[in-house]
């Protein structure tokens, strides 16, 4: 005879394992290793952090003043370099009166960055959105409209450079990439194999050989007389570098999406162009945002060569503003410093945002 | 009978250059026929099937679906496609568009139906399969069964003589199978040309008109259900039934 | 009915897919054979317009410029080949040792994210996530400034025993004075090898058949140790070394680093291994857990479930983008160009500025990263097929 069903009403656990000191057993003491370990480090911090801190936050030199940075060397930072300095490594040689525009500009696109980032804005004016954002980076940077003065392009550099070429960059790339990548998954065999060839080719080169052909070949390549303007030869070797490696994210992701998708669309009669449009690009742009998003960290890094090609972004900035000025050369270690922690700000943003994102994602394709 | 609206003449097919999985498949269907495919993993019945559609090409041997006969011709494809819808065992619903844009999407792109229409077309077809109230969410969001019954009805939209089922109930909880048979002999009832591969014998014993049985690539049996089920000819027949009826 | 082979093609219908195929890939054939003709024309009209010559006849002309460091003997009159061979071997020089110490030092931070000590584990995402986030370049830049800013000058050096010295000259230790001794010890190394992988075998067979687990690594190591020692014995034992001094401007004697090779080696290093790191975590990782489970179920202990079941499985997820970063270190190293180590970009650079060849100088710094990149590629093609996991 079974006997009816009786409930019990739960109770705390009887041993504690949450809390702060179950947590420093756990993970600071919790072996002999595990203990000797914590000690050893604990020493070499203290050992080390003071005089680092000394060095940089301390005795530091905060203000633009090259005699107490002179007095300091040595046993304090001179940090007075970025106070002095800051304008012409972040914003390049533009003309000082008008330096309102190229940081307005910079604005404009991080605004425009961190908008497409932010799903609930992935609607259809978010395209036409761009067009305008960068129109409106070109007409603020250049001038020579509305009443605003012409700045030629050799002048323009900092940090507004580097991030119009990472961004136009991978836009640009972007229709490229998703071309190539159909093209390699295609079953013809010649438009495959040029794709692998432009893939393979421009991935197995370095970046500065491609901005040399830029700088370089491009001329060359022209119809005779026509020049192009430096800045736009270093913008097609980077659009063409960052396609190739985008084709290989978006392939990964055409990869991904079943092939019951495709089935499916062809019993009902959709077109090869139709199924990529509606059924298979959808799904595939959507599982790979956060490998896009990788690969534009590493665009945005590999600006930083174009320094090589004279174009001066942010750390072709830097060595413009010191090496010119004997006084303040020696302290270019602080400068780095400076601009190394502004790429660190930008590109840590950048990951953490798409590992976000990716948890995002996988949260939505569960049930 | 009707006339026949599939025609399989010695249609022979093979998987690169060894794997020989049809042979010799000789099989008219009648319209308005329910046909059940039965046999064991490897046997073809799916390679069979899918040939019908154009999901397979045959390499010897005609197929002649609805008076068009299926060949590298685009056009006749196309042509073919237009009358067989199909449901698979995996649903294939596209997962980022509603019930009712999976349902229009066929539809508004090939059949040139304006919009108001099509959402018309497919309110119909999500009725019949009774899940009309889900139109407007999304696939992930249905359990197996009803996502099942919207591929039903989104294959139905595009009014074919011809369903095809690809094994429909293999990847449902056991609980959802009932709900998708149900909307099944209800078709059949209608008078649908059906062509189904399962491994559910109720449903043949209830709606099927023929059973074929197939094995290593070729059709070993085919009968009234009555026959094939209580005095099968085949010992590979006998074999298999013993196998799966036994649990 | 028994199985025979498919019957050959038949019939061609132009309505069909494979033709509409063929039309379209002619066309595309076309469209790219235009562009290129268009481009070439282009640049054979500008080169004769300029006067620019073409060929590389260059190469077989006296280079005419000094290069800082080289492995190979060069001096300003050799003719160009060589000055590019000097290049080519400066940027393996620096890939190789590159590769080495960043999987080592990748390897260990990647453990070390699992490690049971927070402060380590603390440790090794700081270090992956501030060295991942900063560009090369501007790592590059910072550690040729600390040796060359930084570093004590030559009449000061740092030195460890008075045979280690480090400056702002570079890097200085001694090297044994190459005799017969030292090359029987190499050879006596060699042959250990072949005996340490004969003793190998010969443990593996033991184990199947009797299951007694004898040393596979630490055995090995002894034998190759004694045989490299008893080649050095016999040599006569020598013991000479070549110690670096400080000179008035160079170190003399002793082998040295400079601090153009040391900026680059270490900033590739360190920026490759954080990325090294990430993928290494990845791959330990991607085991399910329901691996180790089933091992711990079937009662082997923690470290025969890491060697036996973990690795194997995480190797082939380690592999193909390991082999990526290695690239991508080596296609980095092309970036030496802006301190000064004359790898083999810069020294296309200075040959296209001395020649005015641009065109044959860029085409041979493609033809070398290309050849290395499709080299490794193939490499790991090969590898995949042979690792991976049979399915159905």
């Amino acid at each position: 005879m079974a006997a009816t069903f009786q409930p019990i009403a739960p109770r705390p656990a009887p041993v504690r394992t949450g809390g702060l000191l179950a947590w420093l057993r756990a993970n600071l003491f919790g072996g002999w290793k595990s203990t000797l370990t914590t000690l050893l480090l604990a020493l070499a911090a203290l050992a080390w952090l003071p005089s680092i801190a000394q060095w940089g936050i301390f005795q530091a030199v905060f203000q633009p003043d090259i005699g107490s940075c002179q007095a300091a060397r040595g046993t304090g930072a001179c940090w007075g370099v970025v106070a002095e300095k800051y304008r012409l490594i972040i914003l390049g040689r533009y003309p000082f009166d008008e330096q309102w525009r190229p940081a307005l500009a910079t604005l404009l696109l991080m605004g425009l960055l961190v908008v497409s980032c932010t799903r609930r804005f992935w609607r259809a004016w978010l395209a036409p959105l761009w067009v305008v954002a960068l129109a409106g980076y070109f007409i603020l940077m250049r001038g020579g409209l509305w009443g605003l003065a012409l700045v030629p392009t050799d002048l323009w550099g900092g940090l507004p450079l580097t991030i119009m070429l990472a961004t136009l960059g991978i836009a640009l790339a972007f229709p490229i990439a998703v071309l190539v990548a159909l093209g390699r998954r295609s079953t013809l065999p010649a438009i495959r194999s040029m794709c692998i060839v432009y893939v393979e080719l421009v991935r197995g080169v370095p970046l500065i050989s491609v901005l040399f052909m830029a700088s370089f070949l491009f001329p060359l390549l022209m119809p005779m007389g026509k020049s192009p303007d430096v800045l736009l030869r270093v913008l097609v070797g980077i659009t063409l570098f960052a396609a190739a490696y985008l084709a290989e994210t978006v392939r990964g992701g055409l990869q991904a999406v079943p092939k019951g998708q495709i089935e499916a669309a062809a019993t009902l009669g959709l077109t090869y162009w139709q199924t990529q449009r509606k059924i298979v690009l959808p799904q595939a742009l959507a599982i790979v945002v956060p490998a896009v998003m990788n690969n534009f960290i590493a665009i945005f890094k590999d600006t930083s060569l174009v320094t090589i090609v004279s174009l001066y972004e942010l750390t072709g900035a830097l060595g413009l503003a010191l090496n010119a000025d004997a006084d303040w050369r020696p302290y270019k270690l602080e400068g780095y410093l400076f601009i190394a922690a502004i790429y660190f700000a930008f590109c840590f943003a950048m990951s953490r945002y798409s590992l976000w994102i990716e948890k995002q994602v996988g949260m939505s394709t569960t049930r | 009978m009707s006339a026949a609206i599939i025609q399989f003449e010695k249609v022979n097919k093979w998987y690169g250059d060894d794997f020989h999985v049809l042979r010799d498949i000789d099989l008219v269907v009648a319209a308005g026929e329910r046909i059940v495919i039965c046999g064991p993993s490897g046997s073809g019945k799916s390679t069979l099937i899918r040939c019908i559609n154009r999901l397979e090409e045959h390499q010897e041997g005609r197929i002649v679906i609805a008076g068009t006969e299926l060949s590298d011709d685009v056009k006749a494809i196309e042509r073919v496609r237009r009358e067989v819808g199909m449901v698979f065992q995996q649903f294939n619903l596209f997962p980022h568009l509603t019930v009712l844009e999976n349902l229009t999407l066929a539809p508004m792109w090939v059949g040139k139906t304006p919009k108001a229409k099509a959402e018309e077309i497919a309110m119909h077809q999500l009725e019949r399969v009774r899940i009309a109230e889900q139109a407007n969410k999304y696939p992930l969001q249905l359990s197996g069964g009803q996502q099942q019954r919207v591929a039903i009805a989104r294959a139905l939209c595009l009014t074919p003589k011809i369903m095809l089922f690809d094994e429909p109930t293999s990847a449902l909880d056991p609980e959802m199978i009932t709900e998708v048979l149900e909307v099944m002999i209800e078709l059949a009832g209608q008078g649908m040309t059906m062509i189904c591969v399962t491994h559910e014998m109720g449903f043949a014993k209830a709606v099927a008109n023929r059973v074929i049985f197939m094995d290593q690539g070729q059709i070993v049996e085919e009968s009234p259900p009555e026959e094939f089920f209580n005095r099968p000819k085949s010992e590979r027949t006998k074999d298999f039934l013993s196998k799966i009826l036994g649990h | 009915m028994t199985a025979r082979p498919p019957p050959r093609r038949r019939g061609w219908s132009w309505r069909s897919q494979a033709f509409r195929g063929l039309v379209y890939q002619l066309l595309a054939a076309a469209a790219i054979g235009l562009a290129l003709w268009f481009l070439a024309h282009n640049t054979i009209d500008n080169m004769r317009a300029r006067g620019i010559q073409s060929g590389f006849g260059f190469l077989l002309q006296p280079a005419g410029f000094d290069i800082g460091e080289s492995i190979i003997p060069y001096d300003a009159l050799d003719q160009n080949w060589r000055a590019f061979l000097v290049g080519i071997l400066n940027t393996l020089r620096v890939a190789v040792v590159g590769v080495v110490l960043a999987t080592v030092l990748g390897a260990l931070l990647g453990v070390g994210r699992f490690s049971r000590n927070a402060i380590v584990r603390g440790l090794c995402y700081g270090y992956v996530e501030l060295f991942r986030n900063i560009p090369v370049l501007l790592q590059l830049l910072v550690w040729y400034l600390f040796f060359t800013d930084i570093l004590p000058p030559i009449s000061e050096p740092l030195s460890l025993g008075g045979v280690i010295y480090l400056s702002k000259a570079g890097f200085s230790f001694p090297v044994p004075l190459w005799s017969l001794g030292q090359a029987l010890a190499a050879a006596g190394a060699t042959v250990g090898l072949a005996i340490a992988w004969a003793h190998r075998r010969w443990a593996i067979r033991q184990f199947e058949l009797t299951a007694r687990v004898r040393s596979l690594f630490w055995v090995p190591l002894a034998i190759v140790f004694a045989g490299s020692i008893l080649g050095w014995l016999a040599g006569g034992a020598p013991t000479a070394w070549n110690l670096p001094a400080p000179g008035a401007f160079s170190m003399e004697g002793g082998a040295s680093a400079t601090p153009e090779f040391l900026g680059v080696l270490l900033g590739l290093v360190l920026y490759t291994s954080a990325f090294i790191a990430e993928v290494v975590r990845a791959g330990i990782a991607s085991v399910a857990h329901g691996q180790v489970e089933a091992a711990g179920s079937l009662g082997l202990t923690r470290t025969q479930t890491m060697r036996l079941v973990t690795l194997p499985q995480a190797l082939r997820v380690i592999i193909p983008p390991i082999t990526s970063q290695y690239l991508n270190l080596t296609k980095n190293s092309s970036l030496a160009v802006a301190i000064g180590y004359p790898d083999v970009v810069s020294i296309a650079t200075t040959s296209l500025n001395n020649t005015g060849r641009a065109v044959e100088c860029i085409a041979i710094i493609m033809l070398v990263y290309l050849a290395t990149s499709l080299s490794t590629a193939g490499f790991m093609n090969w590898y995949n097929n042979r690792a991976a996991i049979k399915e159905r």
